[in-house]
This record gives C-alpha cells, sequence and structure tokens, in this order.
C-alpha cells in the first residue's frame, strides 16, 4: 500500500529558483551534465558549438534549484548557475 | 654582494679537498644539500652535515640520485641555493635532471668526484672520465659550464666560482673533482666574509600580472622568481615560450632552445677562465685541467730546464672550452701535449680547436704524481721530434703500464 | 524568459563561479583532455577543496609530472612545476623542506606516480613529507596512447597487451599504506563532492595524503576493452562503487569491471 503524505506546510517552504548559464564554446560534449541533473532541466541541442560538438540545451527551466551539481561535474567549466530568487517547494511526485 | 659572516670559516685551515669544497659553497650562500651515499663523497656530506648546524643549512639523504637532484631542482626554485654531490655513476644517474635544469634554468652546482668507469667501476682509482659526459651526458642541444680544481685551495675558490656562475647565468654548473684531491689534506686559507664576493640571482621585482618566466634580459638570462612570492608562474620542461606555456612547433623549439644554447655560446667570453704560464714564447703548450695541474708544473719545469721552450695552459673551466684561445696558439706551437687520467677525452677537444695547424700528443696519465711527470716531460720531449703536421694519424692506443 | 544565456564571458557569477575562476588560468581554457575524462573533474574536485580550506594562492605549489595528468599544473593559476615523468615527488620533497609554509600538492597519473615514480612515491610516504599526492587512475598510459600500465586489472587489453594484461595489478592503497602514508581515500570521478572533502582533509592532514581518483579513459581504455563510451565508463564505475570506510586496503583490489571498493581507509595519526 502506498500511503501519499502531504506536509501541512507545504506553502511556508521555499526552495531557491536557479538559471543555467551555459558558455557553449567550452563545451565538449560529454553529457555528464544531461545525464545526472536531478530535475530533468536540460537536454542535448541540436545545434554544434565551434568546437564541432552538441551542448546541452535547457528543456525545463523552471526545474532548476541552483543545486550546482552540474556546474561542479562538469570537466570543461563550461555550465553554471546562479540563483534568481525563490519558489514554493513542489513535492517530487508532483509535476 | 658579499657573503654572510654566519657561514664563512676565515682563517687559514688545514682542510680536505672534500672539506674546502663544503667551506667554498657554505660561503657563497648554499643552503641546501641534496645526495645520496656514494663513497667517494661521502667526506663531503659528514663535513656539510657537521656544519649544518651553525650555519643553518638543509640536508636532505634521498633514495637516490636522481631525486637527489630533482630534490635539489624544487628548492633552487624557493630561492635557496642548492648543491648535490656524487660520483661517476651517480653522476650518470643525473642526466635527465641535468637536462631539466638547463630547461628550467635552474641554477645549481653539481660536484662529481670521478672515479674510473664505466658502470660500477672502481671507486679508489682517481679519473677524469667523465669529462665529455659532462659536456654530452643528457639528451639535446645544450651547454653547460664546468669547472676542474686543481688543488685543495681551488676546492674552494672554485666552489664558489660555480655558485657565481650559476646564479649569473641560470644554469646548472658542474665542479669535476676526484677522490684525490678529495682526500687530500692541504693549507686552505678562507679569507674574511667581507672579502669573498657572491652573486645571487637577478629577481624580478615588476607587476605581477605581467611577469614572464622566461623573458630574457640583455644577457640572455631571464630574471627569476621563488615559488610564494605570488607571482603564480607556471615552468615546465617541455618546450615552452616567454611565458612558460607549453607549444610544440618548431618556432617555439628555436625560441627556447636557441637562446639556452646561445645564452653560454654569446656569454663564452664572460665565463671561461684558464691560466697561462709562458705560452707565448713556448714551442710546445701544455693544456691541463684538474688533478694533473701539479705534475704539468714540474713537467714543465723539468722541460725548461732542458732547453724547451716550454708553456702551460691550465683551464679553470673545462667546458665552455676556450677554443678561440687554442686556436690562435697552434699556428705557433711545434705541438700541444694534453695529458689526462682517461683514455683520452679532452685532446679530441683540443685537436679540434687547433683545427690541425699543429700536432696534439696525448699522454696516458694515472694520478701518481712522479709517474705523471715523467711521462708528461718525455712526450714533450718526443713532441718536439715530430715533424709539423705530422703526415700519419696520431693514434690513442692505451697503454700499458708495464710496457 | 530566456534561462539558457549562452555567453563567451563570464560577468556576473553565483559566488562559486567567481571562486573557481581565481584559481584557473582562465586564458588556456579550454583544456586538452578528452570529452568527458576525469581528469577535468578532478581538477575541479581540487580547486574546490582550496577555495573551502580558504588557502591563499600565493602559498601553493603544484608539481606534476608527465602525461595527461601532470599537464594540470599548466591549467591551475598558481605557481606551478611541470618536471620530468616521475618525479614530481622528489622535486615536491626539496620544495616543501625549504619553504614548510607553502602548500604543495603533486598530481600525476597512474603511470607516472606509480611506475616509474613507484620509488619516490614509497620513500616519501616513508618519510612523511607533508605533502598531498593526487593519483588519477585510468588503468593506462594515456598520453602515449593507451599502453599497459601497472595498475591495469587482468586481463584488460591495452595496446601493448594485445592478447590481455597479465601482471598483478598494483593495489595502490595497499602500497601506500604499507609504505606509512598517514591519509589513503579513493574515489571514483564521479564522487565529485566527497572526492573534494577527502582532498581537503588530505591538504589538511600532515603528513603524506594520497587520493587516488578512478577515471575513464574514454580515447584507449574503454574503447579496445569495448565499454562504451566515457558516459557509460563512468556510469558503471560509479554504479559499482561500493563505499566501504576503513576498509582493510589488502581487499582493495580492483579487477577488471567488477566492483570497485572507494572511501577513506587510512587516516592515522602523524608522528607515529
Amino acid at each position: 500500500m502506498r500511503v501519499l503524505r502531504i506536509p501541512l506546510d507545504l506553502s511556508k517552504h521555499k526552495v531557491p529558483q536557479g538559471e543555467v548559464h551555459i558558455i557553449v564554446d567550452r563545451c565538449k560534449g560529454c553529457g555528464y551534465c544531461i545525464e545526472y541533473c536531478p530535475n530533468d532541466v536540460l537536454e542535448v541541442a541540436e545545434e554544434f558549438n565551434a568546437q564541432g560538438y552538441h551542448p546541452p540545451k535547457v528543456k525545463n527551466p523552471e526545474n532548476c534549484l541552483n543545486c550546482g551539481l552540474c556546474e561542479v561535474i562538469c570537466p570543461d567549466y563550461a555550465i553554471f548557475t546562479i540563483q534568481i530568487g525563490e519558489k514554493e517547494a513542489k513535492l517530487a511526485t508532483q509535476k | 654582494m658579499k657573503a654572510n659572516p654566519k657561514n664563512v670559516l676565515s682563517g687559514v685551515h688545514n682542510l680536505t679537498g672534500g672539506q674546502a669544497c663544503v667551506e667554498g659553497a657554505l660561503a657563497a650562500g648554499c643552503g641546501f644539500l641534496g645526495y645520496y651515499p656514494m663513497i667517494p663523497a661521502l667526506d663531503f656530506v659528514n663535513h656539510f652535515i657537521k656544519r649544518s648546524k651553525e650555519t643553518g643549512s638543509k640536508f636532505i639523504q634521498m633514495e637516490d640520485e636522481i631525486s637527489a637532484l630533482a630534490a635539489v631542482i624544487g628548492v633552487s626554485w624557493t630561492g635557496l641555493k642548492a648543491i648535490s654531490i656524487t660520483s661517476s655513476s651517480g653522476f650518470s644517474n643525473m642526466m635527465e635532471h641535468l637536462g631539466l635544469g638547463v630547461m628550467l634554468e635552474t641554477p645549481s652546482v653539481i660536484v662529481n668526484v670521478q672515479v674510473v668507469g664505466p658502470g660500477d667501476g672502481d671507486s679508489g682509482l682517481p679519473s677524469q672520465g667523465d669529462t665529455m659526459q659532462a659536456r654530452w651526458g643528457s639528451h639535446g642541444d645544450y651547454e653547460i659550464i664546468a669547472l676542474a680544481p686543481g688543488s685543495v685551495q681551488d676546492m674552494f675558490d672554485y666552489t664558489i666560482k660555480a655558485f657565481s656562475l650559476s646564479e649569473r647565468f641560470r644554469t646548472p654548473v658542474l665542479i669535476l673533482t676526484d677522490n684525490v684531491i678529495a682526500k687530500r689534506k692541504g693549507k686552505v686559507s678562507i679569507p674574511e666574509a667581507s672579502e669573498i664576493n657572491i652573486y645571487d640571482r637577478k629577481l624580478y621585482k615588476g607587476p605581477k600580472d605581467k611577469y614572464m618566466p622566461f623573458l630574457p634580459d640583455d644577457e640572455l638570462v631571464p630574471p627569476m622568481v621563488n615559488i610564494g612570492d605570488g607571482y603564480r608562474f607556471h615552468v615546465t620542461g617541455l618546450t615552452h615560450n616567454h611565458r612558460g606555456y607549453p607549444i610544440m612547433n618548431e618556432e617555439c623549439q628555436e625560441l627556447n632552445v636557441h637562446r639556452l644554447v646561445n645564452k653560454i655560446r654569446e656569454n663564452t667570453d664572460k665565463i671561461t677562465e684558464w691560466v697561462e704560464d709562458g705560452v707565448d714564447s713556448a714551442d710546445i703548450v701544455v693544456v691541463t685541467y684538474g688533478l694533473l695541474s701539479n705534475a704539468v708544473k714540474k713537467a714543465v719545469e723539468k722541460a725548461r730546464a732542458e732547453g724547451i721552450k716550454t708553456g702551460s695552459l691550465r683551464l679553470v673551466t673545462v667546458w665552455p672550452f676556450p677554443e678561440k684561445r687554442v686556436d690562435n696558439l697552434a699556428s705557433r706551437l711545434k705541438g700541444i701535449v694534453v695529458p689526462e687520467i682517461n683514455l683520452g677525452q679532452m685532446v679530441f677537444e683540443v685537436e679540434r680547436a687547433s683545427h690541425g695547424q699543429t700536432n696534439t700528443f696525448f699522454v696516458q696519465c694515472s694520478g701518481e704524481e712522479a709517474d705523471d711527470v715523467e711521462m708528461i716531460f718525455g712526450s714533450i720531449k718526443e713532441a718536439l721530434t715530430r715533424k709539423k703536421k705530422y703526415d700519419d694519424i696520431i693514434e690513442y692506443t692505451p697503454k700499458s703500464h708495464g710496457a | 524568459m530566456e534561462h539558457s544565456i549562452q555567453i563567451e564571458e563570464t560577468i556576473d557569477a553565483a559566488e562559486t563561479r567567481l571562486s573557481m575562476e581565481k584559481w584557473l588560468r582562465m586564458d588556456r581554457i579550454p583544456h586538452i583532455w578528452c570529452t568527458g575524462c576525469g581528469i577535468g573533474l578532478t581538477v575541479s574536485a581540487l580547486v574546490r577543496a582550496f577555495d573551502k580550506l580558504n588557502l591563499d594562492p600565493d602559498q601553493v605549489c603544484i608539481v606534476a609530472g608527465i602525461g595527461c595528468t601532470g599537464r594540470v599544473g599548466g591549467y591551475l593559476r598558481v605557481d606551478s612545476l611541470h618536471v620530468t615523468h616521475g618525479r614530481a615527488i622528489p622535486v615536491a620533497t626539496g620544495i616543501k623542506l625549504a619553504k614548510p609554509e607553502l602548500t604543495v600538492v603533486v598530481i600525476g597519473g597512474d603511470g607516472d606516480l606509480m611506475s616509474i615514480g613507484g620509488n619516490h612515491f614509497v620513500h616519501a610516504a616513508r618519510r612523511n613529507v607533508d605533502i598531498t599526492a593526487i593519483c588519477v587512475n585510468n588503468f593506462v598510459y594515456a598520453m602515449t596512447g593507451g599502453q599497459v600500465a601497472p595498475t591495469t586489472p587482468s586481463p584488460a587489453f591495452t595496446n601493448t597487451t594485445p592478447y590481455g594484461a597479465y601482471e598483478t595489478a598494483l593495489n595502490i592503497p595497499s602500497l601506500a599504506e604499507s609504505a606509512g602514508a598517514r591519509y589513503v581515500a579513493r574515489w571514483t570521478a564521479l564522487h565529485i563532492r566527497r572526492m573534494s572533502n577527502s582532498m581537503m582533509e588530505a591538504i589538511r592532514k600532515p603528513g603524506l595524503s594520497l587520493v587516488e581518483v578512478v577515471s575513464p579513459c574514454p580515447m584507449y581504455y574503454s574503447r579496445i576493452n569495448r565499454l562504451g563510451e566515457h558516459l557509460e565508463t563512468m556510469k558503471f564505475y560509479h554504479e559499482n562503487s561500493i563505499i566501504k570506510h576503513g576498509e582493510p586496503t589488502e581487499n582493495l583490489k580492483i579487477d577488471f569491471q567488477k566492483q570497485i571498493i572507494v572511501g577513506k581507509f587510512v587516516d592515522k595519526p602523524t608522528g607515529s
């Protein structure tokens, strides 16, 4: 039996809203940021960058929580996030 | 600048050659010794350790000679003068880092107490067998400075000279000696600290973000900085540009290595030193270096007593070799005699520098002074009998002492 | 609203961004390492470790040998020396001895630090020099084209073992512990935050500390052993790694495509 429990004070919790910045020409197309983003914010872009790789592209910008994992995991220092505000918390099971 | 009185053991002392060399290093401001125990080098090392407490200098015994020279290079980049003392087989081990020292332009001094080789050899017999290895040992194109002390007092003076040359030209400098001089006890007069001139490396003092580790000045020597001074430099043993970054193409190789070689070649006049005695009016000149200086002096006196016009040219710096002077002299001479304690090394350089204008005779010496004097004297007399520009090649086959 | 802004220069940035860039030579980025190489992640972790420790960049010195990992020195904006193959540790020993107030970090690959430099590593551990050694282990000599290294597990293929490697692979944490290292940890390149914390602890701890980083080599090791591309190899290492802090080092052998044990294994008090 699966019980869904929603906290009573959900509206009081705020999480950061992040914004993804990509330095396109530095990217070497490894895909770690896309693969390991916990909130599925990124996807592979159709375009090529100057080095001939497919950089990432933001797919779901509202999902970014400024966790910084993409920045830490990029071997080429080509992506980073900054916090641009706060938003209400959502359950992971909610869309 | 002048030496630090704390480091200088002024006065007249009775020291062995090894101890005199270490006193010279300490007087020049050396603060670090990296070594691996080799029998001929132990005198030097023990004396350095004994003196280290008063002078505040550091030492470390590394696991092999390769790491000993690597540690010396690291220390030199922190601003401390550093020395490494080894023997012939250790010297062979150090070749890669000798090249690294030249490429990184690191001031350092390496003392090689030569023994016979090849291979493990015999650490009891003296030798001058590393003369050519000192020049050509490492791979690639480079120039090196090497000095050959001939007496116990020389061990003190030349070590100070070696440090000054290495700091001035930012290059490793070699001291080629042997265990006879190293063990011989003699009188060494060490002047007051205020009378000893030492040279310190030129440090860069400009703005931090504009520092170029390899941008040369007018002597072709780049000013240096120390690690930890905030200049955030990067240096590499790969072919590099002025900024220190590795760039792998032909232009960079020219920019880098041609300057390293020219740094010594164009400044030869400031580096090369020799002592002449009566060469201008001589018929035969004996070119010598290192341990044989005494024997040559006696042989020349003996020859002069017999009426032969002899002169001697004693090399203080073995490398770079004073080609111009030898070429100059050769046209007027009947012969040049080159005694060495090996099977023929410097003689080839003398022969090349004389450009065929006279005959060159090799004397295979053994380090026993009395025997050597006889052999050199005999060779001087033989040189006189040969006609100028002997038609056959004068061959250098090793003679056994029994024959 | 456009959220993915593609810019050439970072002008406005969060604090982490600025503090990262102060440690890197931005005029040399993009670097030479292949797509997905673990060395980029190692440098990222190292820079964050320096930052969290609030180290003065003027007092940090990096000594690196030859190889892909050895190029790290050229990308960090601190005093760095790029010396001969395998001899970074003796140079670092000299530097630390002459100027003990510096933080000296040696970075090398498995071929550089453990093969030609193996002797120097053992003696540095025995001597307990206060340096931190970071060994990026990709099981091959990568820069020269993927030759077998002392850490290549049997029976992996490499360029010089076309029928499979047969020598016993070196167990680096075991070697370090038996030689006397005070701090030994191993992580895969993807354990980026844990690796960064380990590096912080390693740098802070006096004595010889070793952090081994298991990294994919997408160009050589992965290709010739048909392990997929960088992402698959990295995923494999990460998912097949199991964290066991304090595990005895004799159990830490890395077999071919088997489980990799990661964690902090040795953290001895110094001076013992």
